[in-house]
C-alpha cells in the first residue's frame, strides 16, 4: 500500500547522496574563513530544514487523520515525526561539531538557530513517551494526533520567539543570504538539499512499508487463530495498528 | 455552551475552595523556591534580568503542579462521562478548565508577586508594577491554554505526572523568553525602564494561535 | 387496520460491533426496543454488556453495523440523543469533594433543567437531611440513590442502567422504583446479576458471551435457566 515507486526512489535516493557527495568533496571550493571544515554545513544545514520539513508534514498528516479517522494518515504522521526525529539529533550533532571546529564551543547560546532547534527537538522527543504511555490504540492515535498538530503549530512560533531573543548572530544564516553563496556552493548546496529530501522520502517510505507489512501479519495470524475478525474495524482499509 | 462552561468552573471553584489543595500548594512552591533561589544563587537581592528569570521560572514551575491536577477528578470520578452525556458543546470544558487554571494562576500572583517583591527583588516593585501585570495577563492566558491541552494530553497517559512536566516545559519555553525579556527592564537596579512592547506582542501572537489550535482540536481528545 | 407506531424504536441495532484495539468486545448484536419496554442483558464479566450500554449512551461510538438510539443514527446524530438518554453506570458518576445537592445542580445546570428538579429528586429518594454532606462521607447505597437521582434528573426517554439495585437495600429499591423501574415507564435497558429480578422486570432478554449475543428472547419465552447457561 505504501510501497509504490520504493525501487525508484532507492536508486534516486543513492544517485543523489553519491551526486552530493562528489560534488561536495570534489567541486564546492573551501570557504574562505573556515577552511575544509565548512563542508559540513552541506550535511547540517539539508538536515535542518528537511528534519523541520517532516515535522511540519507530520502535523499535517495528523490533521487529515484527526478530519477524517483514516489510520494510514496516522502512521504516515508516526514515521515523518520519528524519521524527523532522528535528523534532528543529526542536525544537533554536525551543529554542535561545526560550531567547535569553527568557533571553539561545543554549544552556543548565542545561536537562535541552534537554541530554537534544541527546544523544538526536546518537544518531539516527547511524541513517542506520550504515544506509548496510553496504552488504547484508538486514543492513543487520537491524542498522538492532537500532539502532532500543537506541535506543528509550536515550530514557526518558537524560531521567531527565539531569533528575536538573540541580538547578534554569529550563526550564519544560509537561506537569507543564500545570494551570498557563491554559485558552485549555491549549487553543491541545492543537491545536497535534494539529495537529503529524498532521501528522507525514502527512508519513510520503507518504515511505513515496513509497519504495514508486520500489521497485516499480524491480522493474518489472528485470522489463522480463529480470533474474531469479521468486523472490519475501523471502517477504513488503514492499517489498524501501530 | 456558556451556560455549560460556567457550571464547570463553578464547580471546580467550589471544589477548590472547600478542599484547598491546588492554590495552597502553588503558593508554598512558589516561596519555597524563592528561598532556594537565594540560597543557590548566594544572593541577598536580584534585580534586571536574574529577578525576571527567577520569577518566571517560579511561577512556570508552580503552573506545573496545577496542571498535572486540572482533569485528575473528571478521570477518576467519571466527570468525563457526566459531562460528554450532557447535551453541550464539548468546547466547553476547554474554555472551563483554561479559566478555572487562569483563576489558580492569579490567586497564586497575588502572593507570590508581593512574596517576590519582599524576598528577592532588590529596587522597589511599584513602577514596575503596571508592565508586570500587564505581562502576567498575557503570560496567564498563555500558560492557561496550554496548560489545559497539555493537561488533557495527559490525563489518560499512564505515567501522568512524568508526561505532562517535559510536554508542557518546551512548549511554554517562548513564553519563558518573552515574559523574561520584557520584564527585565523593569526590575533594574537604576528603576524601572520602559517595557520593550514587542514581547507583548509576542505573547499576544503566541495566546492568540495556540488559543485557536486548542479550541479548534480539544474536541477529539474527549471522543471515543 | 394497527395503526403505524409513530414513534421510532428506542433501540434499534443490526450487527453492531465495537473493538478496543485488537481485542473485539463487541461483534454481531442486533436487537430491537420499542419504547416504555426494557431489555435486560446478561452475560458473564467482560461478555461485553458494558460495552453495549456504553454504546447506547453515545459514549463509546459503534465500530460496525448500524445503530439508532431513539430513532437517531449513532454516531452521526449522536449529538442530538444526548439529554434525552440517562445513564447509570457502575460508578456513581459524583463528584465525591461536592455534596449531593451541589452534585444534583452542577448536573442540572449542565442539562439546563431547573435547580428544584435536583431538590425534587432528593425529597423522593429520601435523602433531604444528608443532602449536604460531602458525597464521600455517604455510604455506597446512599451515593448510588444520588447516582440514580442524577440519571433521572433531566428526564430522559431511555435509561440506562448497570446493576441498578446493587447496594440497595429492599425499602430504598422500592422508593426507586417509581424512578427507574417499571412504572416510570420509560424504555430501559436494564444489566444484571439477578437472574431472577432481571427477568421478572424484562420484556426481552438477551445474552452476551465473548461479545456475541448467545441468547435474543422475549422475557416471557425463556426461563431461569436458560439466562444461567449463558453464564457457564
Amino acid at each position: 500500500m505504501f510501497g509504490r515507486g520504493l525501487r525508484l526512489l532507492s536508486i534516486l535516493s543513492v544517485v543523489l547522496v553519491t551526486g552530493a557527495f562528489a560534488l561536495v568533496f570534489f567541486y564546492a571550493p573551501n570557504d574562505a574563513d573556515q577552511g575544509f571544515l565548512q563542508k559540513i554545513f552541506y550535511l547540517h544545514v539539508p538536515l535542518a530544514i528537511v528534519s523541520l520539513c517532516g515535522f511540519v508534514a507530520g502535523g499535517v498528516y495528523a490533521a487529515r487523520f484527526l478530519r477524517s479517522g483514516d489510520r494510514a494518515h496516522d502512521l504516515r504522521s508516526y514515521v515523518a515525526i520519528h524519521m524527523s526525529l532522528i535528523l534532528a539529533v543529526a542536525t544537533l550533532v554536525t551543529g554542535s561539531i561545526w560550531a567547535r571546529a569553527s568557533w571553539g564551543h561545543w554549544w552556543l547560546w548565542d545561536e537562535p538557530t541552534l537554541v530554537a532547534f534544541l527546544i523544538v527537538f526536546l518537544l518531539y522527543a516527547c511524541y513517542q513517551p506520550l504515544r506509548f504511555s496510553i496504552e488504547d490504540r484508538d486514543r492513543q492515535a487520537r491524542y498522538a494526533a492532537v500532539f502532532a498538530v500543537v506541535a506543528g503549530a509550536f515550530v514557526p512560533i518558537n524560531f521567531l520567539s527565539v531569533r528575536f531573543a538573540q541580538r547578534a548572530t554569529t550563526h550564519p544564516r544560509v537561506l537569507g543570504q543564500s545570494d551570498a553563496l557563491p554559485g558552485p556552493m549555491l549549487l553543491t548546496f541545492l543537491v545536497s538539499l535534494l539529495a537529503m529530501t529524498v532521501l528522507y522520502v525514502t527512508l519513510c517510505k520503507y518504515e511505513l512499508t515496513s509497519k504495514h507489512a508486520s500489521i497485516r501479519l499480524a491480522q493474518l495470524r489472528r485470522r489463522l487463530a480463529g480470533d474474531d475478525d469479521l468486523l472490519a474495524l475501523p471502517r477504513s482499509a488503514a492499517p489498524q495498528e501501530l | 455552551m456558556t451556560r455549560a462552561a460556567a457550571a464547570i468552573v463553578r464547580k471546580d471553584l467550589l471544589v477548590e475552595l472547600r478542599t484547598g489543595e491546588a492554590v495552597p500548594a502553588m503558593v508554598l512552591f512558589s516561596l519555597s523556591t524563592f528561598v532556594i533561589f537565594h540560597f543557590a544563587l548566594d544572593r541577598d537581592s536580584l534585580s534586571g534580568e536574574l529577578a525576571a528569570g527567577v520569577f518566571w521560572v517560579t511561577l512556570l514551575f508552580a503552573s506545573v503542579l496545577a496542571i498535572g491536577r486540572l482533569f485528575v477528578p473528571e478521570r477518576e470520578q467519571g466527570g468525563f462521562d457526566g459531562f460528554l452525556l450532557a447535551p453541550v458543546d464539548r468546547t466547553a470544558m476547554f474554555v472551563a478548565k483554561a479559566i478555572v487554571l487562569l483563576c489558580f494562576l492569579v490567586a497564586v500572583e497575588i502572593v507570590a508577586v508581593p512574596a517576590f517583591a519582599i524576598l528577592l527583588l532588590g529596587p522597589s516593585p511599584w513602577g514596575a508594577l503596571p508592565g508586570l501585570i500587564a505581562t502576567l495577563v498575557l503570560v496567564d492566558l498563555g500558560v492557561a491554554v496550554i496548560g489545559t491541552l497539555v493537561g488533557a494530553l495527559g490525563v489518560q497517559a499512564r505515567a501522568r505526572d512524568l508526561i505532562v512536566p517535559i510536554l508542557l516545559l518546551p512548549l511554554l519555553i517562548p513564553v519563558v523568553i518573552a515574559a523574561a525579556r520584557a520584564t527585565s527592564p523593569l526590575l533594574l537596579e537604576a528603576g524601572a525602564g520602559a517595557l520593550p512592547g514587542r514581547w507583548l506582542g509576542v505573547l499576544a501572537l503566541y495566546d492568540l494561535t495556540f488559543g485557536l489550535v486548542a479550541y479548534a482540536i480539544f474536541d477529539f481528545l474527549l471522543e471515543d | 387496520m394497527a395503526a403505524a407506531d409513530a414513534a421510532p424504536a428506542a433501540v434499534e441495532l443490526h450487527d453492531v460491533g465495537r473493538a478496543y484495539g485488537d481485542r473485539v468486545a463487541l461483534s454481531g448484536v442486533s436487537l430491537r426496543l420499542e419504547p416504555g419496554r426494557t431489555l435486560a442483558v446478561f452475560g458473564a464479566n467482560g461478555a461485553g454488556k458494558t460495552t453495549l450500554l456504553r454504546i447506547l449512551a453515545t459514549l463509546l461510538r459503534p465500530h460496525a453495523g448500524d445503530a439508532r438510539v431513539l430513532g437517531l443514527e449513532l454516531p452521526r446524530e449522536a449529538w442530538k440523543a444526548r439529554g434525552r438518554i440517562g445513564l447509570l453506570a457502575h460508578e456513581p458518576l459524583l463528584y465525591r469533594d461536592l455534596s449531593a445537592r451541589e452534585n444534583l445542580r452542577f448536573h442540572a445546570r449542565l442539562h439546563d433543567v431547573p435547580l428544584q428538579r435536583g431538590e425534587a429528586l432528593l425529597d423522593a429518594v429520601g435523602l433531604a437531611r444528608r443532602a449536604d454532606e460531602p458525597v464521600r462521607d455517604l455510604s455506597r447505597g446512599l451515593a448510588q440513590r444520588v447516582a440514580i437521582c442524577r440519571a433521572v434528573l433531566h428526564e430522559p426517554e431511555l435509561l440506562l442502567l448497570d446493576e441498578p439495585l446493587a447496594n440497595l437495600d429492599p425499602a430504598a429499591a422500592e422508593t426507586v422504583d417509581g424512578l427507574i423501574g417499571r412504572p416510570a415507564g420509560l424504555a430501559r435497558v436494564l444489566i444484571s446479576h439477578d437472574v431472577e429480578a432481571g427477568l421478572a422486570e424484562a420484556d426481552q432478554v438477551l445474552g452476551l458471551r465473548g461479545g456475541r449475543p448467545v441468547l435474543l428472547a422475549g422475557a416471557s419465552e425463556v426461563g431461569v435457566a436458560d439466562v444461567r447457561g449463558i453464564y457457564r
